[in-house]
């Protein structure tokens, strides 16, 4: 198929960016979206233009380092990552638009390329239990029911891509503390710390600049993990109770 | 050929006398002295852990703070590491290429990680891992270094669940097993389909707890050009910083490489875009030892390439063998039907028919070299590329009638998925195709016991070592030693360096470390400046191909020789015609993947030159001259039951071989049998 791509190009952050328009041939449904961006880079520097910077690493919907705005969709029309977006989900003789992330908290470095250290940060405050390397008990010494187990695993599948915060008109990150403090909720270690975990992150995320939650729910929508949006209340109801309980 | 008294194999090799006429390698290399692993230990087997530990020096705890430790690497073993000794009270430094140390690639584990827990009562126990590894390896990896990691494996469960790891479980709620390719005991721990990713978020949030702490800093989006040795001592590194350029040096007193496997050599393969060589490749160039470049894994079950634009394959967990039956059409003339079209009597159950004992299970290297067989006898299946049906079916048909799919779905759904994205195909209704892939390497910088490389203060830890997996790695063992090595080896084995420390300060004018700066700026200004006409991934693309073709699944020395004159005709005309644009002073992709290429390039060559000097077929090495009558594998314990370790002579020399003998007294030699 034939393809008209229009590129968000951004020389890096401190410079002004804009779409440039570029004709692509001969793309064959079989490749990925991000090697159809191969193919695109090869012709580019062929011609003496320097390739597109985008990021990928595991290209298997994974690591969570891809992630584009295709046609004005985080990550496109599927419900999955970018990479593994296939061209058969397009058309011969169509226009794709192809954007970075847009969010304050998620400033972009260059062309696609965007910032997501702030959710590193969040992490920091508190997205872990704490057990220093060989204090920890036998496995089984704290059976833990399977359906929580299952739960837990379910929402512990965030690959922290920043979708729902691209998708969400108020750039707000809650699906993806939402998918944290449940995770870690869920579970009997990760008890003590509940409270302050809830209070801390939410906190980091506020600081970072990003938005707050007005359940529209693009976030659920376009999370290629489905991670699904009663996180965010357990996210309130978790906050709720250690403000209740003096944090 | 069997090997009833390992003793004297050893001692035969020993001798070092290789017959001149299998040394296919000469005029390569240059021999050189023995390598003896100096911190081996000695004594029972089941007691040399203890007594290393209590053995190795203590470093104070006041002092830990003034001790500065470099790791590159958050992967399994680098992010393990680098929050134990962090909460040890370390100073500690991290680095990663990817954006966050959550992406490592570990991430993309699949199947699970053993351990000897034995929950089943199967009759697993530290002794039998220990012996199926060393077994698995095809009697190619140290006993002392495997034993001790099955023995710190069930310490790894305890610490990810504690962690909060959800780890799948029983309707009890204690923790369910599988078991894994080659073995007959359940011990593997799995997160459905998706182990790695669970194991890695444990460990990047343990170090994203210290980095709250203060006792780790990250460097994320940094990537490690250089090492920095100074008299003799590994000091630190020279990384770039991928965003601005900035060309930044770090010192230590010590540095931990935990920078993963170098599978990407073959440009194709299940490892990430960004995998690489490089903090492996330079730190060799500085006097560590490679070891055993030539072992790599090829994973049966990938799904097939569909053309030229293809970037990267993806593995589809080999638990679906538990389940999934192997087979090709037996008539040439079926392979382009439908294979529900497929009578029964027509399809050829190949490995249930060749290995009756162990069928679909049977070790990687045996299953991907039977499909290669299938497929080069043109009774491949899926899409001809380049003339050849390069896939096999991979079919759930009876699982699903026998457990139902809603159990299939449970145990699979997101391979099932996954696979479904890629190709369109739905698995649950037409067969999977699958085809071998580069998955993995055991080889790796060489180690001694404990974990240290050639160069004073250098360890390395994780796939980026060679020291476990011999030949061959056993299915779900990467994870296992990934965490041990950070978890529960390196945190023990590094206080016994750090006794001696802190070492003298070093100044960034230091004429080493000027001259390791140096090296990556000339090398920056070289790529930028050549403007030559191909793109870096079009040699990147071509020297994989080389490195499938005569160094993949199947080698002989004809191939081989071949392989290194290609490559080093390809490498020359990449230093003269390579296109790089763009500036060094921002993020430039074609810039970093130029880097990595020119050291595979290098790696690939040493690769070629290992595989040429072991004529014997040993776990994923398979010798075309080294077969039994009917193709099976056959090794030569008394001519290479050794380590190849390998020392960079310069530029412009060949390569030097150091042989450590491999002893094994805990464990007896046996030739492999799957039938
Ligand atoms: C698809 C797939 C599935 C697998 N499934 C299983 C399984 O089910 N069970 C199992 O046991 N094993 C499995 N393996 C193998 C296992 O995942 C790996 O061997 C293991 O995770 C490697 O861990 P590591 O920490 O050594 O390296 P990695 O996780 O690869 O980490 C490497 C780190 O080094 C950093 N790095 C590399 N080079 C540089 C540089 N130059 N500068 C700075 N940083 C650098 C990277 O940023 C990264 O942080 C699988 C592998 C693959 C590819
Ligand atoms: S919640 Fe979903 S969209 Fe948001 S970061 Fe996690 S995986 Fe991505
Ligand atoms: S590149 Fe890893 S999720 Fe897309």
């Amino acid at each position: 198929m034939n393809l008209t791509l229009k590129i968000w190009r951004q020389p890096d952050a401190a410079s002004a960016g804009a779409m440039h328009t570029y004709q692509l041939a001969d793309v064959s449904e079989d490749m990925s979206f991000l090697e159809m961006l191969d193919v695109l880079n090869e012709q580019l520097n062929d011609q003496g233009e320097e390739p597109i910077a985008f990021d990928s690493d595991c290209r298997e919907g994974i690591c969570g380092t891809c992630g584009l705005m295709i046609n004005g969709e985080a990550h496109g029309p599927e419900v999955t990552t970018t990479c593994q977006l296939h061209m058969r989900s397009f058309s011969d003789g169509e226009t794709i638009t192809i954007e970075p992330w847009r969010s304050d908290a998620f400033p972009v470095i260059k062309d696609l390329v965007v910032d997501r250290s702030a959710f590193d940060r969040i992490i920091q405050q508190g997205g872990y239990i704490s057990v220093n390397t060989g204090s920890a008990p036998e496995a089984h010494s704290v059976p833990v029911p399977k359906d929580d187990a299952d739960r837990a695993f379910n929402v512990a599948t965030c690959i922290s891509c920043g979708a729902c915060v691209a998708a969400c008109p108020n750039g707000s990150a809650s699906l993806f503390m939402g998918a944290k403090v449940t995770h870690l909720g869920l579970l009997p270690q990760g008890q003590p710390e509940r409270d302050e975990r809830v209070v801390n992150m939410v906190a980091q995320h506020d600081h970072e600049g990003f938005g707050g939650c007005t359940n529209i729910g693009a976030c659920t929508a376009a999370c290629p993990k489905e991670i699904p949006l009663d996180v965010i209340s357990q996210l309130n109801k978790d906050l709720r109770t250690a403000i209740r309980n003096g944090h | 050929m069997d090997m009833p008294d390992t003793v004297t194999s050893t001692e035969a090799s020993a001798s070092g006398s290789l017959d001149g006429d299998y040394d296919d390698a000469a005029g390569y290399y240059t021999p050189g002295a023995p390598l003896v692993d100096a911190k081996a230990p000695s004594g029972p087997i089941a007691e040399r852990w203890q007594n290393r530990k209590f053995e190795a020096r203590l470093v104070n705890p006041a002092n830990r703070r003034k001790l500065d430790i470099i790791i590159v690497g958050t992967g399994l073993a680098g992010a393990s590491a680098a929050a134990t000794l962090g909460e040890a009270g370390y100073n500690v430094k991290t680095f990663c290429y990817q954006d966050s140390p959550r992406r490592a690639h570990s991430i993309a584990a699949q199947g699970g990680i053993n351990a000897a827990k034995n929950y089943k009562e199967d009759g697993d126990s530290v002794h039998r891992l220990f012996y199926d590894t060393v077994k698995g390896g095809d009697y190619r990896s140290r006993e002392s270094n495997v034993y001790r990691l099955a023995e710190v494996s069930t310490n790894i469960i305890d610490q990810c669940v504690a962690q909060g790891v959800p780890f799948a479980r029983e309707y009890g709620g204690l923790l369910d097993n599988r078991s894994f390719g080659g073995v007959q005991v359940s011990r593997t721990f799995y997160a459905r389909g998706q182990t790695g990713q669970q194991l890695l978020i444990g460990a990047y949030q343990a170090l994203e707890r210290q980095v709250s702490a203060g006792t780790v800093s990250m460097y994320a989006r940094h990537e490690m050009l250089e090492l920095v040795v100074v008299d003799g001592k590994a000091r630190g590194i020279i990384a770039r910083d991928m965003v601005t350029g900035e060309i930044q040096t770090h010192l230590a007193d010590v540095v931990v490489l935990a920078s993963g496997g170098y599978g990407n050599v073959f440009y194709l393969s299940t490892n990430a875009m960004g995998s690489n060589v490089t903090a492996a490749w330079r730190a060799h160039r500085k006097g560590a030892y490679m070891a055993n470049p030539c072992y790599t894994q090829i994973h049966p079950t990938c799904i097939p390439v569909t053309g030229s634009h293809q970037s990267k394959l993806t593995l589809m967990s080999e638990s679906l063998r538990n389940d999934g039956r192997i087979w090709v059409p037996k008539n040439q003339a079926d392979c382009d039907k439908d294979p529900r079209d497929i009578p029964e009597e027509d399809r050829d159950y190949y490995l249930e028919r060749i290995y009756p004992s162990f069928g679909n299970l049977v070790p990687r290297d045996i299953a991907s070299r039977a499909a290669k067989y299938q497929c080069d006898d043109g009774r491949g299946v899926g899409p001809e590329v380049d003339g050849t049906r390069r896939g096999v079916y991979l079919d759930f048909a009876d699982a699903i009638e026998r457990l139902g799919r809603q159990a299939v779905e449970t145990k699979y759904g997101n391979l099932f998925d996954m696979y479904a994205r890629i190709t369109g195909e739905d698995p649950y209704q037409v067969p999977m195709r699958i085809y071998p892939a580069v998955h993995y390497v055991m080889g790796g910088l060489w180690v001694d016991y404990d974990l240290q490389s050639t160069i004073p203060g250098l360890f390395v830890t994780g796939e980026a070592n060679f020291s476990d997996h011999g030949a061959n790695r056993l299915g779900a063992s990467a994870l296992m030693q990934g965490l041990a090595d950070g978890y529960f080896v390196l945190p023990h084995t590094i206080r016994d360096y750090l006794a001696d420390g802190p070492f003298e300060r070093i100044s960034e004018d230091h004429p080493a470390v000027v001259e390791a700066r140096e090296s990556v700026t000339s090398r920056i200004e070289h790529f930028l400046t050549v403007n030559g006409e191909r793109s870096v991934d079009s040699y990147h693309r071509e020297l994989g191909n080389i490195m499938w073709e005569y160094c993949g699944m199947e080698r002989t020395e004809t191939g081989l020789k071949k392989a290194i004159d290609l490559i080093r005709g390809l490498k020359e005309d990449f230093y003269r015609n390579v296109k790089v644009l763009g500036s060094a002073e921002t993020l430039n992709q074609s810039l970093e993947k130029a880097g990595r290429v020119a050291d595979f390039f290098e790696l690939g060559e040493l690769m070629c030159i290992d595989a040429l000097n072991r004529r014997e077929s040993c776990g994923g090495h398979f010798r075309g001259e080294s077969q039994t009558e009917d193709g099976e594998a056959l090794r030569h314990d008394e001519e290479y039951a050794y380590v190849s370790a390998w020392e960079w002579a310069g530029e412009d020399s060949i390569p030097i071989l150091h042989k450590e003998d491999l002893v094994y007294t805990a464990i007896e030699m046996k030739q492999r049998s799957y039938k």
